[in-house]
């Protein structure tokens, strides 16, 4: 990278992606050649820098200058611009909303300020398809220190002093899971990489392996040497193109470089890793059903014990680890566990990456120390609720998690703390709610989401996530009544107490934290039929306001179903009985006439 | 299985108890008389056969320290573990999952053919359901009519008991879990037809479903129909094995011998005659019997082409897996017709000749432990002009539900005995009822027939017995024979590939799809997962063939007639072309996946 006078650094994510960052990668490189700079100014695609909601994003090295919402078309300003005359070009810097000021080092934007990242310590700054990037950066040096000077039982002690736990969403100490599966003798052992990454809106994993694929493959080969395994297989979703990409070119450079395959660096440890692809179904990330799936079985889950660590893949002993749980390893080798240790919580060590998403200003990717508080991140971090509205509700560990409200942000995020709060911390999705989002609805929306992902094995799962569903739609559909509430809590209680997997011992999370936080919402929609939030469509009406309506009959013309009756240069009037409430109406009033109620 | 085991404490409700480290809690709570309901789990024990993929939920505990209820059938019992299994949080949770499994299930009980027998049913007793509050969609699929089994998916409920047989035991492959979540259900592949997938028809889903959801064609209505048309001359035969399962359906011990009243009944029922397959086991031994002594006679003298082992025949499910699984063995097993179908090719010219009955007005009926012999009977090989030697083959449920339509008290029957000629059988044809029968009825044929010399014995203990794979040397008066016996078709399985690879050096197998032999058919009353009622049944047929007079089947004096009046010997032309068959290669064809 020193070679250059500048580095321009164009996000090569899946998102900045869509809109068409690499076309501006080949607009800058094309740019550079005509002036003749491309010998001094080198053009890197970079994995994800986490603030999607304003990419796609460019950073010009060493000056350290972030721009946002680039177009393809703006390669050449920031070419003459930036390039050779040295000058920033103002409106493609970011705007800080508070102080109205434009800010060109990210360093100074609260979205960065208080992020610490650790697992995505290379995501935008190396170019992932170059395995020297990733070595300049420190990449396979861990590994290299541990076949050099540690035993893997010296590992795996590091990695319990440093007090890391699993970020799939189980918190499982992962010292010692290894330990675990570094115990049991067998012929052969593997190491399996959980990039099965499905909660609704989540994305912290797809990122870790497009922007650095080489921090999960050497922490796989250092899972390897502790256990004594020699085959490493990573299950991820086929929905993952780039990712699987990536990988795919990072596992040949490694090969190449004696960084993978038969006696790395020299050392008589022989290490290779594979991929294995999933069609996508959630219920894969439980390590069972994916050790399954990994075996051409159905993608369902058994009962544990026997845990992987003892009888997994083939029946042998398995270490399934989450991608950015093997993320954070290389770096607790390099820096120490004493030095991870000292971030976090008491129970929660180290750092978490979230993605943010919904009704929130700054949607993306962040990565903070454990024991951040959800109002830092949600209102610093994540700048605030979209559109000045007020903040409801964040729903934390996906489907499985619950949602807190206003009264948990200043709960410091950690493993425990969250669940004791109602929810979980589960791989890091956060989704952000606004007062205009029904909480019936959410619950639903998370149901539906459970309904089609339960692998049908038990019957709790299986048929008992489908009546809660049909139970809040009967809700949301103004056809609730009193019952429905206490079959509801029960039916919750028990597929959380019957179901065989994490998923259903979850799936009920969302309904059960609703009713806690905003009970009355659900007797407002049974007992009122009204939907505080204006969302459920069943319960809202609309009326014409006779003062306001000139009776031009634009209504009546749109209406499909001719519920709308009235006479020229007089108030109209909707007939509730054959309104099908579309809004129709509504659009086309220029006088504020029509009501929703 | 205790032997040495290290013992562990726990308690369970009020007791204290030690069990053997593995134990699970279910098995641990029977010791002390604690019966904790289960629904999907099963096992057969002392076979090897356990389903336990704790999918239903009935049988979760509540063990003190853990968050969530555990599933008793699939949780090994620990140290000074603390488990309650009849607490209210137990008792709520078990009737909330079953209210679920029975919103999501047709409440049809009135008309379904499994009401009285069927697990479900009597769980919801059990567990005291008595509404269902959670009410919903209910799962829709596509009936499934095959020759011999329906998959009425509806009634599914996902115990995984016919996909655990089907796989695990069998090896046959046909079925599996597909689709996910509510619309999750076992089916064939891609979800085809039973009829075009890899299925053997051996029942063996059919004897362990819990529910209506698989269940066998019901052939009844057109016997009855048939019985009391009077320009037909209606015959029925019996298996050996039928006699030694029926009287479970009117409450008798399982492993009473009903034959007597059996052939009372049938009387009653209004067949004109009431014949014996094991008559026509007596001319399976003699066909097959000379058709390995051929082959062997020709291997040790040195032939190099002659194949060996020979494999017996009778089972028509195994001839359907070898068919569609192992095309290329086709020329190993021995050519003769199953006994069914020897009865029925008989039957249909001797026998119709006898009585001066044209064949179209002759129909043969036959009473079956199996559902694979309704598919066997329809084969093309086994028709003369479109005519089935055998009309309908009926299983030994079928033939229990006839008696009680027919107003028949099975108790108060007098015992009759079969019809001549084609009732008369030796007990070597009892035998072939029970897994190492069919080699042992050959054995008592062939030994004679070989050395000239009388048999030094009549029981073959060594070739008897429920364990899956066999084996065993037959001192033929200085050659060793080489015997190895299978049942269940995954033991079959391993025997295949071990003769493909030619590593097995066996004269003779024999192989029977069902676990047990036919006394374990998929037409039997329903077992409900106690291997016990096996091996009862097995005691009953042996203890048939100890009562019999003639235990050889080249002494029954029929079988001599029959050879003397019509077929000339055995395999002669004419023996050949009535009871002998060809096999075909069924292997399942995929086509290629078209684009899209």
């Amino acid at each position: 990278m020193a070679d250059y006078k500048y580095d321009i650094l164009v996000c090569g994510g899946t998102g900045c992606r869509a809109t068409e960052s690499e076309l501006l990668v080949s607009n800058l490189k094309a740019e550079l050649k005509t002036l003749q700079l491309d010998s001094e100014v080198q053009v890197v695609s970079t994995g994800c820098f986490g603030f999607c909601e304003k990419g796609p994003i460019v950073k010009i090295m060493p000056d350290n200058t972030f721009y946002t919402q680039v177009n393809a078309s703006d390669a050449a300003e920031i070419v003459s611009e930036h390039i050779v005359k040295g000058r920033k070009v103002n409106r493609l810097l970011y705007l800080d909303p508070v102080e109205n000021k434009n800010v060109a080092d990210s360093k100074n934007m609260d979205f960065y300020k208080k992020q610490l990242r650790v697992a995505l310590r290379n995501c935008g700054f190396i170019n992932p398809e170059n395995i020297e990037e990733s070595i300049a950066r420190d990449g396979y040096s861990a590994l290299g220190t541990i076949l050099q000077s540690i035993t893997p039982e010296g590992v795996i002690d590091i990695l319990k002093k440093s007090g890391l736990r699993g970020r799939g969403g189980g918190g499982f100490p992962t010292g010692i899971k290894w330990e675990m599966a570094r115990k049991n003798n067998a012929d052969q052992k593997y190491v399996v990489c959980n990039a099965d990454e499905g909660d609704p809106g989540a994305f912290m994993d797809r990122s870790i392996l497009e922007g650095d694929p080489h921090s999960v493959l050497e922490a796989m080969a250092i899972c390897g040497y502790c256990i004594g395994a020699t085959k490493g297989l990573i299950y991820i979703r086929a929905e993952y193109p780039l990712a699987i990409k990536r990988l795919k070119v990072a596992i040949g450079q490694a090969r190449e470089y004696g960084l993978l395959g038969k006696n790395i660096l020299d050392f008589g440890f022989d290490f290779d890793v594979e991929l294995r692809y999933g069609a996508g179904a959630f219920v894969c990330g439980e390590e069972t059903s994916l050790i399954h799936s990994m075996e051409g079985k159905r993608g369902e889950p058994t009962v544990k014990p026997p845990f992987p660590a003892e009888s997994g893949f083939m029946n042998k002993p398995t270490i399934v680890n989450n991608v950015e749980t093997y993320a954070n390893i290389p770096v607790i080798i390099n820096k120490g566990a004493d030095w991870f240790a000292s971030i976090g919580t008491e129970k929660s060590k180290g750092t978490k990456v979230f993605a943010l998403a919904g009704k929130i200003n700054n949607v993306g990717l962040i990565e903070v120390p454990m024991g951040t508080t959800l109002r830092e991140v949600i209102f610093e971090i994540g700048g605030g609720i979209k559109n000045g509205k007020k903040f409801k509700a964040v729903q934390t560990g996906g489907p499985s998690g619950g949602c807190l409200t206003e009264k948990h942000l200043d709960i410091p995020i950690d493993f425990d703390n969250l669940i004791a709060a109602g929810s979980m911390m589960g791989s890091g999705g956060m989704i952000v709610m606004d007062e205009d989002d029904c909480m019936v609805s959410m619950a639903k929306f998370f149901l539906e989401f459970t309904v089609e992902e339960s692998c049908g094995k038990c019957a709790p799962c299986r048929i008992g996530n489908k009546r809660l569903f049909e139970i809040l739609t009967k809700i949301t559909d103004g056809k609730g009544v009193k019952q429905d509430l206490t079959d509801l809590r029960n039916l919750c209680n028990v597929i959380k107490d019957t179901s065989l997997c994490g998923l259903g011992q979850t799936s009920p999370n969302p309904i059960l934290s609703t009713m806690e936080n905003f009970w009355h919402e659900y007797v407002d929609h049974i007992e009122n039929h009204k939907c505080e939030a204006a969302h459920c469509r069943a319960l809202m009406k609309y009326e014409i306001d006779e003062e306001n309506c000139i009776g031009c009959t634009a209504c009546a013309r749109a209406c499909p179903v001719a519920a709308i009756t009235g006479s020229k240069k007089m108030p109209h009037i909707i007939n509730q009985a054959i309104c099908i409430k579309c809004g129709a109406c509504m659009e086309k009033c220029k006088f504020n006439a029509v009501i929703l109620k | 299985m205790a032997e040495n085991k290290e013992m562990i404490s726990l308690t369970i409700d009020k007791h204290q108890l030690e069990v053997p480290k593995g134990t699970t809690v279910l098995d641990a709570a029977k010791l002390v008389g604690i019966d904790i309901p289960t629904l999907c789990h099963m096992k057969l024990h002392n076979m090897g056969i356990e389903n336990k993929p704790a999918g239903c939920r009935i049988c979760v505990v509540e063990v003190q320290g853990r968050r969530n209820l555990a599933p008793s059938c699939a949780t090994e019992a620990t140290d000074g573990m603390v488990i309650k299994t009849n607490s209210m949080r137990v008792l709520n949770a078990r009737q909330t999952v079953m209210e679920l499994i029975l919103s999501d299930h047709p409440a049809d009980c009135l008309t379904c053919v499994k009401s009285g027998d069927c697990e479900l049913q009597s769980m919801a007793h059990r567990l005291g359901v008595r509404e269902i509050r959670y009410q919903g969609e209910q799962s829709c699929y596509r009936e499934d009519f095959s020759p011999s089994i329906i998959r009425d998916m509806d009634k599914c409920i996902m115990c995984r008991r016919c996909e655990m047989m089907c796989n695990e035991v069998q090896t046959v492959g046909a079925l599996s879990g597909v689709h996910r979540g509510f619309n999750a259900v076992v089916s064939p592949a891609f979800e085809m037809d039973l009829v075009n997938s890899v299925c053997t028809y051996c029942g063996q889903c059919v004897a362990v479903c819990p529910t209506g959801a698989l269940t066998e064609v019901n052939h009844t209505n057109e016997v009855i129909k048939l019985l009391a048309d009077p320009t037909k001359t209606v015959i029925v035969q019996t298996a050996p094995a039928v006699r030694a399962a029926l009287g479970e359906e009117f409450d008798k011990e399982p492993g009473t011998l009903v034959t007597g009243k059996m052939v009372a009944a049938l009387r009653e029922l209004g067949f004109d005659y009431v014949f014996d397959t094991d008559f026509a086991a007596d001319l399976t031994i003699m066909e097959e019997g000379t058709e390995l002594l051929g082959r062997l006679n020709k291997y040790l003298s040195g032939d190099k082409e002659v194949k060996m082992p020979i494999l017996t025949s009778c089972c028509p499910a195994w001839v359907n897996f070898f068919e569609k699984q192992f095309p290329d063995l086709l020329d190993i097993p021995s050519t003769a017709r199953s006994p069914q179908q020897m009865f029925g090719s008989i039957a249909k010219t001797y026998f119709a000749d006898k009585i001066g009955v044209k064949r179209e007005d002759l129909i043969v009926v036959s009473i079956m432990p199996c559902l694979a012999k309704k598919y066997e009977c329809q084969r093309d090989e086994f028709k003369v002009d479109g005519d089935p030697d055998v009309n309908f083959a009926l299983s030994t449920r079928e033939l229990a539900a006839l008696i009680k339509h027919a107003n028949i008290d099975f108790d108060s029957l007098h015992e009759e005995d079969f019809d001549r000629p084609l009732g008369e059988s030796s007990g070597a044809g009892v035998i072939f009822g029970a897994t190492g029968g069919v080699i042992e009825a050959a054995v008592r044929t062939a030994y004679e027939l070989h050395t000239g010399k009388p048999l030094p014995k009549l029981d073959y203990t060594e070739l008897r017995g429920l364990e899956g794979f066999r084996q065993a040397v037959i001192d033929f008066d200085g050659t060793p024979i080489s015997i190895g016996i299978a049942h269940g078709l995954g033991n079959a399985r391993k025997l295949l590939e071990c003769i493909r690879e030619n590593k097995c050096v066996y004269h003779a197998i024999e192989i029977m799809s069902c676990p047990g032999g036919c006394i374990g058919g998929g037409g039997q009353p329903l077992h409900h997962g106690h291997s016990e009622i096996l091996k009862a049944r097995m005691e009953a047929i042996y203890r048939e063939d100890a009562g019999k007079p003639i235990r050889k089947s080249h002494e029954n004096p029929y079988i001599t007639k029959l050879y003397e009046e019509f077929l000339g010997a055995p395999l002669s032309k004419k023996a050949h072309h009535l009871l002998h068959t060809n096999y075909f290669d069924r292997k399942i064809k995929f086509e290629d996946s078209k684009e899209c």
